[in-house]
């Protein structure tokens, strides 16, 4: 993505997060889930540094607010973001197999993407499904009743989805 | 025009959602379009029903019949028998625990029967999008009558005779709350709604605001006029996408039709409210690090005093509640403070909604009268526990709160009696666990918890939780020593004594609760390496039983290790080293031949 680019949405997601707000400073926060949005799940510390000019403070500044929330990321991530609920009732609903599952038919660890960038495997506080634990998110859908096979099938027909697209 | 002859209740909270809801109501309208009915079946999708095990829901009207667990198939089905012949469809309805069917449950079941409905009244009943909907049920009745009929000083004296605490832990009485930051002269003032629920097992603020989110928008604008504020903001956490949007249509219908904005129901008086959204970070439902994360920075929490009532956000006077304590509001101004105060007990009024989770047969939302004892709550109107297994203990209040052992359930929920017993009602959230639970195992998971929670700026809590899950962790890999129970103790004391927030200063509960009740587990743990419950990996084996194994081979193809040896029809063996506890192959096996064995 070349700077005008990166400068372009940068630019947007402020300029559509300041006509909604009153005040300045408490803009930050929405205006980094939007440039998230923007660049498709992170935030690129080009967009960052841009911004701080926009907002006319020092990059330590929009910096600590992005490194402080755990749904923010500064590093590239994948087309789907697996948000696995890590929290007790889904814990003792055997979430830990799921967990597992993930991790195996994935091949990665929590916080890391797919070598075909598909997918980003993160574990997420109570997600307040727990009816229906164990519960995961993809991107903003919901999946509940969650077992090893169920897990498969989900990420399966992702995958599938996305082959044909790629066709 | 044709008249509406039934309408199809369908639930659409999350859970319903996440387990299929799209589907059933799509099939829904494409069978009624296909069969000429879409004129005379209205299709209506709710908010949560409550019993998010039974999902995904639909209620038809007017005969009430209560269908569960549907797929596509199943909404073709209802379509073609009971709507076009008028022939109930049984394989969906409700099954009692013998098997029996009920074709309305929530007239004869005690989890909907033994309900008192007043945070969660429209939940399941209207469409959570449409305000005329909201109005039909009296929405925003309250709000004309605090507006026209009442001072600010009568509805605080009706919050007081309310005796109405607040629900998202701490049980602040709120009329004072309210009183507090009215009193207040400095200006302007801010209303904030506090949905970044976070504590695990707690999902009714979610379910509010997915299901009934006109009721939030007019309750924190009746406090917006009592207190005298002109600006509202709502903190909704990421995790709940579809809260979010709910609530932002609510706020455009309700400007629309003039109940929030300027002039509201043209008396002159002007409120409008903002959506705020939060990022992963627990700690933020801690109301000066809410605050801080509303003002667009990190969500850390300050010392308190000053409360927010004097110097909150932008550090003007600032009322803060949680979305079921504002939920309650509106209901309070319509009958009365006393009208609310007949339910519940001394010290504990009105009603509180729980989340039901964990080990408990109807998984989901109820609401019911404070003082309900625990035992009620759970084998009453939860169904108990599953598969025939005892409780072992119900953990409350999340990573702040304990757990009550199977001996205390007795108990009235009251905000002392949870005190009492070393735990909090918290914002409601009931995790059973039964025998196959470990309670180490449990308070090593909410300090896992706490310690990724931290947001590090007190040392007790950023440098003494991870002290403590290291330590729990030796004890549940059996590297434990009876020393280390005494330095938790000593540490957890440390660590509640000296933190800045409510996150640090409660985090050690989960384990100083545990040690109190199950003491023999920890013991257990560290003097005879055994895990009692069997679930603490580094501490038992899982054995097959020569006299009952009859070498079918199931075990050894289902291992994901390759530890299972042995010949077709013959005694099959686990290695030990390679084993990795999975427990695949105890689900396979039929004969019963293999079991966990501690130490």
């Amino acid at each position: 993505m070349s700077t005008e680019e990166i400068k372009k949405k940068v630019l947007n997601s402020y300029n559509e997060c300041k006509s909604d707000s009153l005040n300045e400073d408490d803009i930050l926060l929405n205006t980094l889930h939007s440039l998230q949005k923007e660049f498709d799940g992170y935030i690129p510390l080009e967009a960052a540094e841009m911004l701080s000019e926009l907002m006319d403070k020092p990059t330590s500044r929009i910096n600590e607010v992005l490194t402080f929330y755990t749904m923010l990321s500064t590093k590239q991530r994948g087309k789907y973001i697996i948000r696995v609920c890590k929290s007790l009732p889904c814990h003792v609903a055997n979430g830990e197999k799921v967990i597992e599952q993930l991790k195996k038919r994935l091949n990665i660890d929590f916080g890391k993407t797919t070598e075909d960038g598909l997918f980003t495997l993160e574990q997420s506080s109570c997600l307040g499904l727990c009816g229906v634990s164990p519960v995961m998110l993809i991107n903003s859908e919901a999946y509940g009743n969650l077992t090893p096979e169920k897990v498969n099938k989900i990420i399966d027909e992702i995958t599938e989805k996305e082959r044909g697209v790629s066709k | 025009m044709p008249t509406v002859e039934n309408t199809i209740l369908i639930c659409a909270g999350g859970a319903c959602i996440s387990a299929g809801e799209k589907s059933v109501k799509n099939e829904l309208e494409d069978a009624l379009k296909e069969y000429a009915l879409n004129e005379v079946v209205q299709v209506v999708e709710t908010g949560c029903m409550g019993s998010c095990d039974l999902g995904p829901i639909a209620v038809i009207y007017p005969e009430g019949v209560f269908y569960q667990k549907l797929n596509a198939k199943a909404a073709r089905k209802i379509v073609e028998e009971h709507l076009l012949k008028g022939r109930v469809v049984k394989e969906y309805l409700f099954k009692g625990d013998t098997g029996e069917i009920k074709e309305k449950p929530q007239e004869e079941m005690p989890f909907f029967t033994e309900q008192v409905k007043i945070a969660t009244r429209n939940l399941g009943v209207v469409d959570p999008l449409s305000v005329e909907e909201f109005i039909a049920q009296d929405g925003f009745f309250s709000l004309h009558k605090a507006l026209k009929e009442m001072s600010p000083e009568d509805i605080i004296d009706e919050l007081k005779k309310s005796e109405i605490r607040g629900r998202g832990g701490a049980g602040f009485p709120t009329g004072l709350k309210w009183e507090l930051t009215r009193m207040n002269k400095d200006n302007p003032k801010y209303v904030i709604c506090n949905a970044d629920e976070g504590d695990p097992g707690a999902f009714m603020d979610r379910a509010i605001l997915e299901g009934d989110p006109f009721n939030i928008v007019e309750a924190m604008t009746i406090a917006g006029y009592t207190i005298g504020a002109k600006k509202g903001f709502i903190y909704i956490r990421a995790e709940y996408p579809l809260a979010i949007e709910r609530f932002s249509n609510a706020l455009e219908e309700s400007r629309k039709m003039g109940f929030l904005g300027d002039n509201i129901l043209n008396t002159g008086f002007n409120f409008d409210i903002e959506i705020r959204i939060g990022a992963g970070a627990f700690v933020c439902g801690e109301e000066t690090a809410l605050i801080n994360s509303v003002e667009g920075k990190r969500g850390i929490p300050e010392v308190k005093p000053p409360f927010p009532a004097e110097k909150g956000l932008w550090d003007k006077p600032t009322l803060n509640n949680n979305v079921e304590t504002y939920a309650n509001i509106p209901m309070i101004i319509r009958n009365g403070g006393e009208w609310f105060a007949q339910y519940g007990v001394e010290g504990s009024r009105g009603t509180k909604v729980f989340a039901l989770a964990g080990k408990i047969k109807n998984t989901g939302l109820v609401e019911v009268p404070m003082g309900i004892t625990l035992k009620k709550l759970i084998y009453e109107i939860g169904g108990g526990v599953p598969n025939g297994k005892k409780i072992k203990a119900v953990q409350t209040g999340g990573p702040s709160g304990g757990c009550v052992p199977e001996h205390l359930l007795d108990t009235p929920i009251t905000y002392d009696n949870m005190k009492e017993l070393g735990t909090i009602i918290g914002s409601g959230g009931i995790i059973v666990m039964d025998e196959d639970d470990c309670m180490v195992d449990v308070a090593k998971f909410f300090l896992d918890f706490t310690v990724e929670e931290s947001c590090g700026k007190c040392t007790p809590c950023r440098e003494g939780t991870p002290k403590m899950l290291e330590i729990l962790e030796q004890i549940t890999s059996g590297e434990g020593t009876e020393e280390d129970l005494e330095i938790l103790k000593v540490l957890g004391q440390h660590i509640m004594e000296n933190s800045l927030c409510g996150l640090g200063q409660t985090a050690p509960q989960p384990v100083v609760s545990t040690m109190r009740y199950f003491w023999d587990e920890y013991l257990a743990h560290v003097s005879e390496k055994r895990c009692p419950a069997k679930r603490c990996k580094s501490l038992f084996r899982v054995v097959i039983d020569e006299n009952k194994c009859v070498g079918c081979t199931a075990c050894a193809r289902v291992c994901p290790v390759d530890a299972i040896t042995g010949n077709p029809r013959e005694v099959h063996e686990i290695d030990p080293e390679l084993c990795t506890r999975c427990g695949s192959c105890l689900e396979v096996c039929r004969f019963d031949a293999i079991s966990k064995v501690s130490p």
